[in-house]
Protein backbone atom coordinates (compact mmCIF):
# COMPACT_ATOMS: atom_id res chain seq x y z
CA UNK A 1 0.00 0.00 0.00
CA UNK A 2 1.14 3.55 -0.54
CA UNK A 3 1.54 6.25 2.07
CA UNK A 4 -1.35 8.15 0.62
CA UNK A 5 -3.65 5.15 0.74
CA UNK A 6 -2.67 4.50 4.32
CA UNK A 7 -3.18 8.15 5.27
CA UNK A 8 -6.66 7.99 3.73
CA UNK A 9 -7.51 4.69 5.33
CA UNK A 10 -6.38 5.76 8.80
CA UNK A 11 -7.68 9.29 8.50
CA UNK A 12 -4.30 10.96 9.03
CA UNK A 13 -3.24 14.43 8.05
CA UNK A 14 -0.19 14.73 5.84
CA UNK A 15 2.01 17.46 7.29
CA UNK A 16 5.06 17.08 5.06
CA UNK A 17 6.34 15.10 2.13
CA UNK A 18 2.99 14.89 0.36
CA UNK A 19 4.77 14.32 -2.89
CA UNK A 20 6.12 11.07 -1.41
CA UNK A 21 2.54 9.86 -1.26
CA UNK A 22 3.28 7.02 -3.67
CA UNK A 23 5.94 5.56 -1.45
CA UNK A 24 5.24 1.97 -0.48
CA UNK A 25 4.68 1.08 3.13
CA UNK A 26 5.74 -2.47 3.91
CA UNK A 27 5.43 -2.54 7.67
CA UNK A 28 5.02 -0.54 10.84
CA UNK A 29 7.24 0.33 13.76
CA UNK A 30 6.19 1.74 17.13
CA UNK A 31 8.73 3.34 19.39
CA UNK A 32 9.86 6.54 21.03
CA UNK A 33 13.45 5.68 21.91
CA UNK A 34 15.51 6.94 19.00
CA UNK A 35 18.46 4.59 19.44
CA UNK A 36 16.05 1.70 19.38
CA UNK A 37 14.43 2.92 16.17
CA UNK A 38 17.80 3.15 14.46
CA UNK A 39 18.65 -0.35 15.59
CA UNK A 40 15.41 -2.14 14.85
CA UNK A 41 13.14 -0.36 12.37
CA UNK A 42 13.26 -1.67 8.82
CA UNK A 43 13.28 0.31 5.58
CA UNK A 44 9.75 0.74 4.35
CA UNK A 45 8.28 0.80 7.86
CA UNK A 46 5.89 3.58 8.78
CA UNK A 47 7.17 4.84 12.14
CA UNK A 48 4.54 5.60 14.77
CA UNK A 49 5.83 7.84 17.52
CA UNK A 50 4.94 10.64 19.90
CA UNK A 51 8.40 12.17 19.54
CA UNK A 52 8.09 15.26 17.43
CA UNK A 53 11.37 17.12 17.73
CA UNK A 54 13.63 17.71 14.77
CA UNK A 55 15.81 14.63 15.37
CA UNK A 56 13.04 12.29 14.29
CA UNK A 57 13.34 13.51 10.71
CA UNK A 58 17.03 12.61 10.49
CA UNK A 59 16.35 9.21 12.03
CA UNK A 60 13.58 8.46 9.55
CA UNK A 61 15.76 9.40 6.65
CA UNK A 62 18.84 7.49 7.79
CA UNK A 63 16.80 4.37 8.48
CA UNK A 64 15.02 4.53 5.12
CA UNK A 65 11.60 4.55 6.73
CA UNK A 66 8.49 5.11 4.65
CA UNK A 67 7.57 8.02 6.85
CA UNK A 68 6.68 9.19 10.34
CA UNK A 69 3.20 9.02 11.80
CA UNK A 70 2.87 11.32 14.82
CA UNK A 71 0.35 10.04 17.33
CA UNK A 72 -1.83 11.55 20.05
CA UNK A 73 -2.32 14.69 18.00
CA UNK A 74 1.09 16.14 18.80
CA UNK A 75 2.00 19.18 16.79
CA UNK A 76 5.53 19.45 15.51
CA UNK A 77 7.22 22.83 15.25
CA UNK A 78 7.50 24.54 11.87
CA UNK A 79 11.21 23.78 11.88
CA UNK A 80 10.46 20.07 11.99
CA UNK A 81 8.13 20.30 8.98
CA UNK A 82 10.71 22.34 7.12
CA UNK A 83 13.40 19.78 7.85
CA UNK A 84 11.10 16.99 6.70
CA UNK A 85 10.44 18.73 3.39
CA UNK A 86 14.13 19.39 2.99
CA UNK A 87 15.10 15.75 3.61
CA UNK A 88 12.11 14.43 1.67
CA UNK A 89 10.61 12.66 4.68
CA UNK A 90 6.84 12.18 4.85
CA UNK A 91 5.22 13.20 8.14
CA UNK A 92 1.66 12.18 8.95
CA UNK A 93 -0.38 12.99 12.02
CA UNK A 94 -3.35 11.53 13.87
CA UNK A 95 -5.10 12.27 17.12
CA UNK A 96 -5.37 8.57 17.97
CA UNK A 97 -3.07 6.62 20.25
CA UNK A 98 -0.14 4.53 19.08
CA UNK A 99 -1.95 1.36 20.16
CA UNK A 100 -5.01 2.13 18.08
CA UNK A 101 -3.09 3.29 15.02
CA UNK A 102 -0.77 0.30 15.19
CA UNK A 103 -3.81 -1.95 15.43
CA UNK A 104 -5.49 -0.38 12.43
CA UNK A 105 -2.30 -0.20 10.37
CA UNK A 106 -1.50 -3.82 11.17
CA UNK A 107 -4.96 -4.85 10.04
CA UNK A 108 -4.71 -2.74 6.89
CA UNK A 109 -1.32 -4.10 5.92
CA UNK A 110 -1.63 -7.73 6.95
CA UNK A 111 -5.06 -8.87 7.95
CA UNK A 112 -6.71 -7.65 4.80
CA UNK A 113 -4.35 -9.60 2.61
CA UNK A 114 -6.01 -12.83 3.65
CA UNK B 1 -9.55 27.90 43.26
CA UNK B 2 -7.77 29.61 46.07
CA UNK B 3 -4.69 28.16 47.54
CA UNK B 4 -5.60 26.63 50.90
CA UNK B 5 -4.41 28.81 53.74
CA UNK B 6 -3.61 27.64 57.21
CA UNK B 7 -2.78 24.29 55.77
CA UNK B 8 -0.50 23.58 58.69
CA UNK B 9 -2.91 24.32 61.51
CA UNK B 10 -5.49 21.66 60.78
CA UNK B 11 -3.28 19.33 58.77
CA UNK B 12 -4.31 15.71 58.86
CA UNK B 13 -1.07 14.53 57.34
CA UNK B 14 2.36 15.93 56.60
CA UNK B 15 5.32 14.16 55.04
CA UNK B 16 8.64 15.30 53.68
CA UNK B 17 10.58 13.18 51.21
CA UNK B 18 14.23 13.98 50.58
CA UNK B 19 15.37 13.34 47.03
CA UNK B 20 19.00 13.04 45.95
CA UNK B 21 20.22 14.52 42.69
CA UNK B 22 21.22 11.95 40.10
CA UNK B 23 19.54 9.11 41.95
CA UNK B 24 17.83 7.78 38.86
CA UNK B 25 17.73 4.22 40.10
CA UNK B 26 15.33 5.15 42.88
CA UNK B 27 13.48 7.77 40.91
CA UNK B 28 9.77 7.49 41.43
CA UNK B 29 10.03 5.54 44.67
CA UNK B 30 9.04 8.52 46.80
CA UNK B 31 6.09 9.29 44.53
CA UNK B 32 4.81 5.75 44.62
CA UNK B 33 5.02 5.92 48.41
CA UNK B 34 3.20 9.26 48.42
CA UNK B 35 0.38 7.80 46.40
CA UNK B 36 0.21 4.74 48.61
CA UNK B 37 0.17 6.91 51.76
CA UNK B 38 -2.67 9.02 50.38
CA UNK B 39 -4.72 5.94 49.55
CA UNK B 40 -4.15 4.60 53.05
CA UNK B 41 -5.40 7.92 54.41
CA UNK B 42 -8.61 7.30 52.53
CA UNK B 43 -8.06 9.71 49.65
CA UNK B 44 -9.97 8.45 46.61
CA UNK B 45 -8.02 6.75 43.80
CA UNK B 46 -8.49 9.54 41.25
CA UNK B 47 -7.06 12.23 43.51
CA UNK B 48 -4.28 10.03 44.86
CA UNK B 49 -3.29 9.21 41.30
CA UNK B 50 -3.11 12.86 40.33
CA UNK B 51 -1.01 13.56 43.39
CA UNK B 52 1.25 10.63 42.54
CA UNK B 53 1.76 11.95 39.02
CA UNK B 54 2.55 15.44 40.27
CA UNK B 55 5.00 14.02 42.79
CA UNK B 56 6.59 11.77 40.18
CA UNK B 57 7.24 14.58 37.72
CA UNK B 58 8.59 16.73 40.54
CA UNK B 59 10.76 13.92 41.83
CA UNK B 60 12.27 13.20 38.42
CA UNK B 61 12.96 16.90 37.90
CA UNK B 62 14.86 17.02 41.20
CA UNK B 63 16.85 13.95 40.22
CA UNK B 64 17.65 15.09 36.71
CA UNK B 65 18.10 18.82 37.07
CA UNK B 66 18.80 19.94 40.63
CA UNK B 67 22.34 20.52 41.82
CA UNK B 68 22.04 18.85 45.20
CA UNK B 69 18.63 17.21 45.22
CA UNK B 70 15.70 18.67 47.09
CA UNK B 71 12.53 17.78 48.87
CA UNK B 72 8.93 16.98 48.25
CA UNK B 73 6.48 18.01 50.95
CA UNK B 74 2.98 16.58 51.00
CA UNK B 75 0.42 18.25 53.19
CA UNK B 76 -3.18 17.09 53.41
CA UNK B 77 -5.98 18.90 55.13
CA UNK B 78 -9.74 18.69 54.81
CA UNK B 79 -9.80 20.94 51.79
CA UNK B 80 -6.84 19.97 49.69
CA UNK B 81 -3.72 17.97 49.05
CA UNK B 82 -0.74 20.26 48.67
CA UNK B 83 2.53 19.08 47.12
CA UNK B 84 5.62 21.26 47.19
CA UNK B 85 8.74 20.38 45.24
CA UNK B 86 11.78 22.49 46.02
CA UNK B 87 15.51 22.61 45.60
CA UNK B 88 18.27 25.15 46.06
CA UNK B 89 19.77 25.17 42.60
CA UNK B 90 20.48 25.83 39.80
CA UNK B 91 17.20 27.68 39.15
CA UNK B 92 15.33 28.07 35.89
CA UNK B 93 16.47 30.84 33.60
CA UNK B 94 13.28 31.24 31.60
CA UNK B 95 10.18 29.91 33.32
CA UNK B 96 7.86 30.50 30.37
CA UNK B 97 10.19 28.50 28.17
CA UNK B 98 10.40 25.74 30.74
CA UNK B 99 6.60 25.57 30.79
CA UNK B 100 6.36 25.17 27.02
CA UNK B 101 5.17 21.64 26.27
CA UNK B 102 7.97 19.60 24.75
CA UNK B 103 10.78 21.91 25.87
CA UNK B 104 13.46 19.86 27.57
CA UNK B 105 17.03 20.22 28.70
CA UNK B 106 17.39 16.53 29.43
CA UNK B 107 20.67 14.91 28.47
CA UNK B 108 20.57 12.13 25.86
CA UNK B 109 20.99 9.37 28.41
CA UNK B 110 17.87 10.57 30.19
CA UNK B 111 15.90 10.68 26.97
CA UNK B 112 16.80 7.11 26.27
CA UNK B 113 15.50 6.12 29.66
CA UNK B 114 12.18 7.59 28.71
CA UNK B 115 12.49 10.96 30.40
CA UNK B 116 13.05 14.37 28.97
CA UNK B 117 10.01 14.48 26.74
CA UNK B 118 9.57 17.99 28.07
CA UNK B 119 6.14 17.34 29.49
CA UNK B 120 6.96 17.14 33.20
CA UNK B 121 5.88 20.60 34.33
CA UNK B 122 2.87 20.45 32.04
CA UNK B 123 1.81 17.14 33.50
CA UNK B 124 2.02 18.72 36.94
CA UNK B 125 -0.18 21.61 35.80
CA UNK B 126 -2.62 19.27 34.14
CA UNK B 127 -3.10 17.23 37.29
CA UNK B 128 -3.28 20.11 39.72
CA UNK B 129 -6.14 22.46 40.47
CA UNK B 130 -3.61 25.12 41.40
CA UNK B 131 0.00 25.51 40.33
CA UNK B 132 2.70 28.00 41.24
CA UNK B 133 6.33 28.05 40.19
CA UNK B 134 9.01 30.32 41.58
CA UNK B 135 12.60 30.15 40.48
CA UNK B 136 15.74 32.24 40.43
CA UNK B 137 19.07 31.46 38.85
CA UNK B 138 21.49 30.61 41.60
CA UNK B 139 18.91 30.25 44.33
CA UNK B 140 16.63 27.41 43.40
CA UNK B 141 13.14 26.44 42.39
CA UNK B 142 9.91 25.97 44.28
CA UNK B 143 6.83 24.46 42.74
CA UNK B 144 3.57 24.26 44.66
CA UNK B 145 0.60 22.25 43.41
CA UNK B 146 -2.66 21.62 45.10
CA UNK B 147 -5.60 19.35 44.45
CA UNK B 148 -9.02 20.16 45.85
CA UNK B 149 -10.66 17.37 47.80
CA UNK B 150 -14.32 16.65 47.28
CA UNK B 151 -17.10 15.62 49.63
CA UNK B 152 -16.52 11.98 48.81
CA UNK B 153 -13.14 11.61 50.42
CA UNK B 154 -13.12 9.49 53.51
CA UNK B 155 -10.30 11.06 55.50
CA UNK C 1 -9.11 -11.07 26.29
CA UNK C 2 -7.73 -12.94 29.28
CA UNK C 3 -4.17 -12.30 30.42
CA UNK C 4 -3.00 -15.84 29.65
CA UNK C 5 -4.56 -15.63 26.18
CA UNK C 6 -2.62 -12.44 25.55
CA UNK C 7 0.60 -14.11 26.69
CA UNK C 8 -0.01 -16.99 24.28
CA UNK C 9 -0.97 -14.65 21.46
CA UNK C 10 2.29 -12.73 21.66
CA UNK C 11 4.27 -15.91 22.37
CA UNK C 12 5.40 -14.29 25.57
CA UNK C 13 7.08 -15.51 28.70
CA UNK C 14 5.09 -14.81 31.86
CA UNK C 15 7.40 -13.37 34.51
CA UNK C 16 4.71 -12.53 37.05
CA UNK C 17 1.51 -14.53 36.71
CA UNK C 18 -1.98 -13.10 37.18
CA UNK C 19 -4.06 -13.97 40.23
CA UNK C 20 -5.79 -17.34 40.29
CA UNK C 21 -9.09 -15.99 39.07
CA UNK C 22 -7.46 -14.67 35.90
CA UNK C 23 -7.29 -11.09 34.68
CA UNK C 24 -9.37 -9.56 31.90
CA UNK C 25 -7.44 -7.34 29.52
CA UNK C 26 -9.78 -4.84 27.88
CA UNK C 27 -7.70 -1.79 27.14
CA UNK C 28 -4.10 -1.16 26.29
CA UNK C 29 -1.66 1.67 25.87
CA UNK C 30 1.71 1.54 24.14
CA UNK C 31 4.54 3.95 24.95
CA UNK C 32 8.24 4.08 25.72
CA UNK C 33 8.40 7.51 27.28
CA UNK C 34 7.38 7.67 30.90
CA UNK C 35 6.08 11.21 30.68
CA UNK C 36 3.76 9.96 27.98
CA UNK C 37 2.58 7.07 30.13
CA UNK C 38 1.99 9.52 32.98
CA UNK C 39 -0.49 11.39 30.82
CA UNK C 40 -2.74 8.31 30.76
CA UNK C 41 -6.03 9.15 32.32
CA UNK C 42 -7.65 5.77 32.61
CA UNK C 43 -7.23 3.07 35.17
CA UNK C 44 -7.20 -0.64 34.49
CA UNK C 45 -5.02 -0.36 31.43
CA UNK C 46 -2.38 -2.77 30.23
CA UNK C 47 0.87 -1.04 29.43
CA UNK C 48 2.89 -2.17 26.42
CA UNK C 49 6.42 -0.82 26.55
CA UNK C 50 10.05 -1.35 25.66
CA UNK C 51 11.19 0.74 28.61
CA UNK C 52 12.70 -1.40 31.39
CA UNK C 53 13.94 1.28 33.77
CA UNK C 54 12.94 0.90 37.45
CA UNK C 55 10.54 3.79 37.08
CA UNK C 56 8.21 1.73 34.93
CA UNK C 57 6.82 -0.19 37.88
CA UNK C 58 6.56 2.91 40.05
CA UNK C 59 4.61 4.63 37.31
CA UNK C 60 2.49 1.50 36.90
CA UNK C 61 1.71 1.65 40.61
CA UNK C 62 0.84 5.35 40.54
CA UNK C 63 -1.44 4.84 37.56
CA UNK C 64 -3.00 1.58 38.72
CA UNK C 65 -1.89 -0.20 35.55
CA UNK C 66 -3.17 -3.78 35.67
CA UNK C 67 -0.52 -5.58 33.61
CA UNK C 68 2.69 -4.82 31.75
CA UNK C 69 3.93 -6.32 28.49
CA UNK C 70 7.59 -5.75 27.67
CA UNK C 71 8.27 -5.95 23.96
CA UNK C 72 11.29 -6.38 21.72
CA UNK C 73 12.56 -9.14 24.01
CA UNK C 74 13.44 -6.57 26.66
CA UNK C 75 13.89 -8.51 29.85
CA UNK C 76 13.31 -6.32 32.85
CA UNK C 77 15.91 -6.59 35.62
CA UNK C 78 15.26 -8.71 38.71
CA UNK C 79 14.32 -5.84 41.05
CA UNK C 80 11.67 -4.65 38.59
CA UNK C 81 10.13 -8.11 38.43
CA UNK C 82 10.19 -8.30 42.22
CA UNK C 83 8.37 -4.96 42.50
CA UNK C 84 5.78 -6.19 40.03
CA UNK C 85 5.24 -9.35 42.03
CA UNK C 86 4.92 -7.35 45.25
CA UNK C 87 2.42 -5.01 43.65
CA UNK C 88 0.49 -7.88 42.11
CA UNK C 89 0.98 -6.57 38.57
CA UNK C 90 1.34 -9.45 36.07
CA UNK C 91 4.22 -9.16 33.61
CA UNK C 92 4.89 -10.74 30.22
CA UNK C 93 7.94 -10.41 27.97
CA UNK C 94 7.60 -10.95 24.24
CA UNK C 95 10.18 -10.97 21.49
CA UNK C 96 7.66 -9.39 19.17
CA UNK C 97 7.85 -5.73 18.30
CA UNK C 98 5.55 -3.16 19.86
CA UNK C 99 3.86 -2.74 16.49
CA UNK C 100 3.10 -6.41 16.11
CA UNK C 101 2.04 -6.79 19.74
CA UNK C 102 -0.42 -3.90 19.38
CA UNK C 103 -1.62 -5.26 16.07
CA UNK C 104 -2.33 -8.74 17.41
CA UNK C 105 -4.06 -7.49 20.55
CA UNK C 106 -6.16 -5.02 18.57
CA UNK C 107 -7.20 -7.72 16.11
CA UNK C 108 -8.33 -9.78 19.08
CA UNK C 109 -10.57 -7.15 20.56
CA UNK C 110 -8.38 -5.21 22.98
CA UNK C 111 -9.33 -1.57 22.73
CA UNK C 112 -7.30 1.63 23.03
CA UNK C 113 -7.62 3.93 25.97
CA UNK C 114 -9.83 6.88 25.42
CA UNK C 115 -7.80 9.62 23.82
CA UNK C 116 -6.99 12.33 26.20
CA UNK C 117 -6.77 15.87 24.84
CA UNK C 118 -3.49 17.67 25.43
CA UNK C 119 -4.94 19.58 28.33
CA UNK C 120 -2.68 22.05 30.01
CA UNK C 121 -4.49 23.72 32.86
CA UNK C 122 -3.89 27.43 32.94
CA UNK C 123 -2.09 28.11 36.18
CA UNK C 124 -3.78 30.58 38.53
CA UNK C 125 -2.64 34.11 38.01
CA UNK C 126 0.05 34.17 40.63
CA UNK C 127 3.10 35.70 39.05
CA UNK C 128 6.28 33.69 39.23
CA UNK C 129 8.68 36.09 40.89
Amino acid sequence: MTLREIADRLGCQILAGARRGDRRVTGGFCGDLLSNVLAAARPGDLWLTIQHHVNVVGVAQVAGLAGILLVEGVEPAESVIAKAEELDVAVLRSSQSAFELAGRLHRTLFAELR
Amino acid sequence: MQKPTDVGSNAAFLAVHLIDAGDVEFGGAASAKIKGDLRRLGIVEALARRAGIIAFEGEMNLILYSSHGGRITVCVDRGAIEITVEDDGPGIEDIDLALTPGYSTAPDWATDLGFGAGMGLNNMQKNADGFEIHSHIGSGTRIVCWIARGEHDAA
Amino acid sequence: MEFQEVARLVEGEVLVPPPDGGLPIDRAYAADLLSDVLALTEESTTLITGQISPQVMRVAEILSVIAVIFVRGKHPPGPLVESAARLGIPVVVTKKTMFETCGLMYQNGVRPCRNRPMLVRTPPSSPST
